[in-house]
This record gives C-alpha cells, sequence and structure tokens, in this order.
C-alpha cells in the first residue's frame, strides 16, 4: 500500500547544492517545499572528530554507501558492463548537502567559450576542426546571461578570490578577499610570471576571512587545517549546503525536509508530473508525495536513472544519435600533470585547504590558438596546497620501487620536498559516451543501475600529453631537480581517484530535438519538472563544475517561480 | 666474528635510535629520558626497573586479535614489516603495531566489504573495471596467508616466517608480479591489499591499533590532528609535535 500525502507547491528530489539553492530561493518567494533526501541528516557538530584520514578519505565516511547503489562501467559497447563495487575515479556523495559536503571548494566560472563551444569553434577553426562523432553543441545560454546568476553564488557561498585576467567579464569583485599565499604558491606565481602568463589566486569557498551573506549567514575563517577534500568542514568555512541555504530554507517555515527518503519514480500523467514515490529506507513504508512542480537535483547519475526508470523524455540511442536522456556523458581529463622533486627544499605540505592555490588559464578554453594542435578547448593548470594526509600521499619518483627499505626511505626523504602542477582538462562529449540503464545489475530497491559507457578518445589524450607538457615547463621554471611527467594518458580506468566530476546526460540546449531541458533546467517534454545539476552540461569544461551548477541553479529557481505563476514552456 | 657483527648492528641501532628519538623531539641532551616518555621507546630498556615500568606503562590492551590466529598474525606482521621494514628512519611496520590494525580491520565492516556493492553475477572484468570477485577481504587474507606459507615451503622448505629477510623479499614480489599460481584469489592484488593496509596502519590514527606514538608521522614530521595552519601557511617548513584523536577528547 502507497501511503499518499497532501499535495505541496514543489518537491525537491536530493538536498544537494543544487536542492538547496532552489529550496532557499522558493521558500524565501513564499512557496510550500517538500525536500526528499535519501540520506541522513548533517551538521557541523557531526566533524567533531573529522581529521580522520582513514575514516574519511579511505573509508568514504560521508559517500554513499555502494551496497546499496552504484552503477557499472564499460569502456565501449563490445564490453560486459561491471559493477563499480568500490570506490575509484569519483566518489558519490550522500545525506544532507550531497557532494557539496566533501568538495575543495575550488569555484571555478566557465569561459564565455564553453556556452557556445560549437559555433564558436567553427567560427575560429572550421568545421573540420571537430571530430564526427564529437557530438559538443551550444548550450542555449550565453555566459552574459548566466553572469548575474554566477554573481549570486558566489555571495551566497561568500567566495575568496581576485579577478581571473582571461576570464569572462565580471559584475561585481569576488566577495571576500584572497586565500593566503604559501612559499609554494609565490614559487608558481613567479615562475608562471617568468614564462608570460597569467598566475591568479584560486577562487575558493574556504572563506579567507568572516564573512556575512546576503540571506544573513555568517560563517568563520578557514583555519587551512588541511581537511577538505572528503571530509566535512567543522567550522564552517567551507561552503556547503548545510550552513548556507539550508538554513535559509528552514528560517521560512516553508521547507518541509525529508532525509532517509529515496525516491524510486518521478509520477506523471498525460505529460505531466503528478509528484513523486519515494520509499522511507526506515520503515521499508512506500509514500506518494503529490506536487505540482518536480525539481529533480540528486547527483548526475541518480538524476538519469530517475528519468528513465520512470520512462521521461527520449531515451538516448548511440546506433541513430537520436533520443537524448543519457546523452553527452563527459567527465575530466586530470592526468595530464607533472611531479617536481625539490632535493633541497622542504615545505609545510601537510598544511593547506581545499582550495589554497595558484592558477593559470593561459591553456583553457580557446584562450590559445588550437590551429596547430589536434584538440579543442584545454584545462587550467594549478599548483593546489590542499593538505597531503600521510596514507595517501607517499610521492617517489617514477620507477623506483613501491615498497620495502628504499620505497620507505624515498617516500619519507620526498614527502615535503614534492609539488605538483596538475591540470584540469575539460572532457569533450562523444556520441559512443552515454548513461544508460543495466540490463543486468540492480540496486537495493531491485531498480535497474545505470550504466556508463566511456573511454579516453584522442582528444583527451592529446590534451593530456600538451598540459603535461606545459606543467613540467612550469615546475622547471620553479627550479625542480628532477620531474616526473605524465607520457601517456592511459585508458579510462574506474579504479583510480580522478575527479568528482560527472556530468552531462540530461543536457541542456536550445533545440528540444538535441536537448532535454532548456536554460531554467525545465524539462522540454514535461514542463513541470526540472532536472537540475552536472546532469545539464552538454560538455564539461576545463574547470571544477560547482559554480557553474550553482549558477544553473539559481536561474532554475528563478524560472520555477514563474513557471509558478504563469506556467507553460519558459523558453 | 658474529658477535662482532652484533655489536656493530647493536651500535648502529643505538645510532638511529638516537636520530629517531631527535626527530621526534623526544631526546633531551642526547639521552633518551625514562617514564612516560621512555615507554615510546620500548626496544631501549637498559635496566630492570626501567623495563617493568616500562611493562606497565605500555600494556596495550588493544594488542589482541579479533581475527587472525596466532600463525597467520606472526605470517602478517612479517610480511608487513616488509613492506614497511625499520631502518634508521625509525620504527616499522611490526613495531608500529601494523598487523593489529590489520587483525581490526578484518573483524569490521570494511574486513566484510560491507559498503561494497556484492551482488551476483560475478564475471571476469577488465582491470579498467575494478575488483569482481566474489570474496570478501577477510577472505582474501585467509586464503593469501596460506597461499604465502605453501609457496615458501614449496621453493625454500620452510615457512614464510622461518625466511630470511631476503627469501621473504623473493615471495612477495613473486605475488606482486604475479608469478605464483593461484585460482581463488588473485596474488598480485591480495599483495596490494596488503600494501595499502600497511600504510593505513602505519599512518592512520592510533586510536586504530597502529602507528604505535605516532612514530608513523613523527618519522615524516606530519602533525596529525591540528586545529589550525593559520599561522605557519605562508611561511617556510616548520616541525610541529602532533597531535591525536585522542588529544581532541
Amino acid at each position: 500500500m502507497v501511503k499518499k500525502l497532501p499535495k505541496t507547491d514543489v518537491v525537491i528530489v536530493g538536498v544537494g547544492w543544487a536542492g538547496g539553492i532552489i529550496a532557499s530561493e522558493l521558500t524565501k518567494q513564499g512557496l510550500n517545499v517538500v525536500g526528499l533526501e535519501k540520506g541522513q541528516e548533517r551538521a557541523t557538530e557531526d566533524y567533531y572528530m573529522v581529521h580522520d584520514e582513514l575514516r574519511y578519505a579511505l573509508r568514504y565516511e560521508l559517500m554513499q554507501d555502494l551496497s546499496k547503489d552504484t552503477l557499472t562501467f564499460r569502456g565501449n559497447e563490445k564490453m560486459r558492463a561491471l559493477p563499480m563495487r568500490q570506490y575509484g575515479s569519483f566518489l558519490l556523495g550522500d545525506g544532507l548537502g550531497g557532494a557539496g559536503v566533501h568538495w575543495n571548494g575550488q569555484t571555478f566560472r566557465f569561459l564565455p567559450y564553453d556556452f557556445e563551444i560549437r559555433s564558436k569553434t567553427i567560427e575560429r577553426y572550421g568545421k573540420n576542426k571537430i571530430p564526427a562523432d564529437m557530438t559538443i553543441q551550444d548550450w542555449g545560454i550565453t555566459y552574459d546571461e548566466l553572469e548575474p546568476y554566477f554573481d549570486k553564488f558566489e555571495k551566497m557561498a561568500g567566495i575568496s578570490g581576485e579577478e581571473n585576467p582571461l576570464g569572462g567579464k565580471r559584475s561585481a569583485k569576488y566577495p571576500t578577499a584572497p586565500m593566503k599565499h604559501s612559499p609554494q604558491m609565490r614559487m608558481f606565481k613567479e615562475a608562471t610570471e617568468k614564462l608570460n602568463y597569467h598566475p591568479y589566486t584560486m577562487p575558493s569557498a574556504n572563506l579567507s576571512e568572516p564573512y556575512e551573506n546576503p540571506d544573513g549567514i555568517s560563517r568563520a575563517a578557514c583555519q587551512y587545517c588541511a581537511f577538505c577534500e572528503r571530509f566535512g568542514c567543522e567550522y564552517g568555512a567551507k561552503a556547503d549546503p548545510v550552513v548556507t541555504v539550508i538554513p535559509v530554507a528552514k528560517q521560512t517555515g516553508k521547507f518541509d525536509l525529508r532525509t532517509h527518503s529515496w525516491v524510486r519514480r518521478i509520477l506523471h500523467k498525460d505529460g505531466k508530473a503528478t509528484g513523486v514515490r519515494y520509499t522511507d529506507v526506515t520503515t521499508g513504508e512506500e509514500i506518494e508525495q503529490p506536487a505540482d512542480t518536480v525539481v529533480v537535483t540528486s547527483y548526475v547519475f541518480n538524476n538519469v536513472k530517475l528519468l528513465l526508470n520512470s520512462k521521461i523524455g527520449r531515451p538516448y540511442d548511440s546506433s541513430t544519435g537520436k533520443g537524448v536522456i543519457g546523452k553527452n556523458y563527459a567527465y575530466q581529463v586530470v592526468k595530464g600533470s607533472a611531479v617536481g622533486y625539490f632535493e633541497d627544499e622542504k615545505f609545510n605540505n601537510f598544511a593547506g585547504a581545499g582550495a589554497l592555490g595558484m592558477v593559470i588559464d593561459d591553456f583553457n578554453g580557446d584562450n590559445f590558438d588550437h590551429s596547430d594542435v589536434d584538440f579543442i578547448h584545454g584545462g587550467y593548470l594549478s599548483l593546489t596546497q590542499t593538505g597531503q594526509r600521510p596514507i595517501q600521499n607517499n610521492p617517489i619518483p617514477k620507477e623506483s620501487p613501491t615498497w620495502g627499505k628504499k620505497f620507505k626511505e624515498n617516500s619519507l626523504r620526498y614527502i615535503n620536498k614534492t609539488l605538483s602542477v596538475s591540470a584540469m582538462g575539460a572532457s569533450m562529449p562523444y556520441k559512443q559516451h552515454y548513461l544508460d540503464l543495466d540490463p543486468v545489475y540492480k540496486d537495493t530497491f531491485g531498480d535497474p543501475l545505470i550504466r556508463m559507457t566511456y573511454d579516453f578518445k584522442d582528444q583527451d589524450r592529446n590534451l593530456a600529453k600538451f598540459t603535461a607538457k606545459k606543467a613540467e615547463g612550469i615546475l622547471k621554471e620553479m627550479g625542480a631537480d628532477k620531474i616526473d611527467t605524465m607520457e601517456e594518458l592511459g585508458p579510462y580506468n574506474i579504479t583510480t581517484y580522478q575527479s568528482t566530476h560527472n556530468t552531462g546526460g540530461v543536457i541542456m540546449g536550445e533545440d528540444p530535438e538535441t536537448s532535454a531541458i532548456n536554460n531554467y533546467s525545465q524539462m522540454w517534454d514535461m514542463d513541470n519538472l526540472f532536472v537540475v545539476g552536472a546532469s545539464s552540461f552538454p560538455h564539461n569544461s576545463g574547470y571544477n563544475p560547482t559554480d557553474t551548477v550553482g549558477a544553473l541553479a539559481y536561474r532554475a529557481a528563478e524560472g520555477i517561480v514563474k513557471y509558478h505563476k504563469n506556467g507553460g514552456l519558459l523558453v | 666474528m658474529s658477535e662482532e657483527k652484533n655489536n656493530d648492528q647493536v651500535e648502529k641501532e643505538n645510532l638511529s635510535r638516537r636520530r629517531f628519538l631527535r626527530n621526534s623531539g623526544i631526546a633531551v641532551g642526547g639521552l633518551a629520558v625514562g617514564g612516560v616518555i621512555g615507554s615510546v621507546i620500548p626496544w631501549n630498556a637498559d635496566t630492570a626497573e626501567n623495563s617493568e615500568q616500562q611493562q606497565k606503562e605500555t600494556k596495550n590492551y588493544n594488542h589482541a586479535l579479533m581475527y587472525f590466529n596466532q600463525s597467520e598474525f606472526r605470517t602478517i606482521e612479517a610480511a608487513t614489516e616488509r613492506i614497511f621494514p625499520q631502518d634508521d628512519n625509525g620504527p616499522g611496520a611490526r613495531e608500529l603495531g601494523v598487523a593489529f590494525y590489520i587483525d581490526h580491520q578484518l573483524a569490521g565492516s570494511y574486513g566484510f566489504n560491507a559498503r561494497d556493492y556484492m551482488q551476483p553475477p560475478f564475471f571476469h572484468g577488465e582491470k579498467e573495471q575494478g575488483y569482481q570477485g566474489r570474496l570478501n577481504r577477510r577472505e582474501i587474507y585467509r586464503i593469501g596467508i596460506r597461499e604465502l606459507q605453501n609457496y615458501s615451503h614449496q621453493n625454500y622448505d620452510s615457512g614464510f616466517t622461518e625466511l630470511s629477510e631476503e627469501d621473504q623479499d623473493k615471495v612477495l614480489t613473486d605475488f606482486a608480479e604475479e608469478k605464483v599460481n593461484i585460482t581463488t584469489i588473485s596474488p598480485s592484488n591480495f599483495f596490494l591489499l596488503m600494501r595499502s593496509m600497511t600504510l593505513e596502519g602505519v599512518y592512520s590514527d592510533p586510536l586504530y591499533g597502529g602507528n604505535k606514538d605516532m612514530d608513523g608521522w613523527k618519522m615524516r614530521d606530519y602533525p596529525g590532528n591540528q586545529m589550525n595552519y593559520t599561522e605557519i601557511i605562508e611561511g617556510d617548513f616548520k616541525e610541529i609535535p602532533p597531535n591525536s584523536l585522542r588529544d581532541h577528547m
């Protein structure tokens, strides 16, 4: 028996960054919102014992329990997809705040080029620059149109930073000053200036100073304690939904937040969403929550899974390239990096913050001429100091033993003498890369898992080699005695951590034929259903995705309010 | 001859011990002090009185077994010591309590793969698809240890723990390089699991049973659990005595 609850204005599926932002914006406007979150409640007090590398970084305390839900993976359609049984390449968030709790806080705007990538690439290099099976498309929105929403997100989160000399135009400065500079950051800055690049301080959601945001939320400054990525912030200095937007929604009295509520289906009738059906995982009870508008804001994979399991939208078909749900899955190319060993230096590598670093964008987007390279786009290069915790960071020169006497000697010797310059390489979508439902493996409720079909392409291999060489050049200029540079990218491997920057599957665009949602994240095929998050990216840029997710969420919130008043397609 | 060697070795060990003590900030004027501080130097018991006092203070109730039997424990102790051996820099896996750490981990959710997806069907996959076996970690260890013993007996006529360090290294290398023929588990995966859990035991917070007295951290100047680095982040390298989560209670 399904228990049917009274209808609400809006029901939100998944309360992380996107869900939290939309909940706070809608409830401020007086709408009644129900937020359904699969995982548990979270609070700053939970992190009293958070400086525990084993529990959080290696046993994934804050991540989704894979025994209940995971995905399957294959490199290509000829392979048998097999479940991701353990964590590796990326980490799925869980609980209130979602992946917004365990992020590093590196907060970049995508470039103007990104939003019009197809037009601008053709304009500068001609049609032949784009491989036939590369399915890049314009986003249906420009940077200038999205700029006010970036600004909104950055002010809400209190982003600390200085202007990117090669970025899009800003309407306002970052709300807080840049983070402190460590000696290695100063070395990177000096070296990149000598090379005529344009270094700037990484924009950071770890507050450089105490800050009160426009919603009246006050937060303390970052302590550089080195526990950001994979951890929650015990100071509330790192912006996350639990310390920013969720309390604002709660204060209105209009937000009904229900944790342990696992949404399994979006209900719909005659082309309109009618609500959702979820399971209370503490009791097993099946509950129906009717709503005027349904907003799906879970992680990329679950957004696609929910639509496909609910039979909404046209599933993507890789043989024809038709259909949209599951299309344009993309990732991040981060391995094109280099490591430098500084024999006579010693650094405080144990200290840091998730978004402490220096960046250059000289090789990102279309900031350089691609006429003579065999790839498009690029990525930022950076030196970050996120805090090298001891189990996971044992830098040793390439080809040296990985265990035994020599390993111990090397790893102890080099731990505070090693600096990396890393790339955040963009990832282009391809016809053969997509998400669909796995025909064999099921989640804990018997629903099919998502199946990922993805591998690196020549574009990625060439880009990674290029960024690795540039990284090497910077380390050389910084005075490294020995440098290990990535030589070959190799196949995509789901077992080694790369980044939790999975994108696509429910992409936005200007044409209902080739995209699932419009630039308000509203489904073309079902106008009272909004699907918000990095699932809407038609490709992934050479940046961390959160700022763009946040901006699109603010825009979606505006659209939902409009829709609530007038109805109909917003574009 | 062997006597001389022993003396040499003792001398060498004392030297390295002193270096380690100096690095870890518990030597005063080049001399090790006794009492509470002395308890972190269990090998340096000069007098009966010291050793008695020491025993009292270092009795660690955590050092009993939850999963391994005695012989399995000794095998893992020997193998992990080869992965992270004692040397001039400081203690190895044995002294840091790594084998106890592994035993305790296997007794809990990690040993049972409680948060991994373990649903059938099971198929062999590509390396890029990750672990696809049906065995959990505690089963892998039990089989792996038995195979270490078998392989040692077959090739060196004695058990793993009785082998010389050189021969132990050869056995482990053959596992790491997949030169051992086993059908139940992947020898290289077993080795990698042991390697990664060795590093966990060396460097995780002492609350888990390894990283005895934070000596793993001291060897690499890692300050453990500190509330902030605001004062030092802009400056040159700074040595900070470590804290554990216990200090935070």
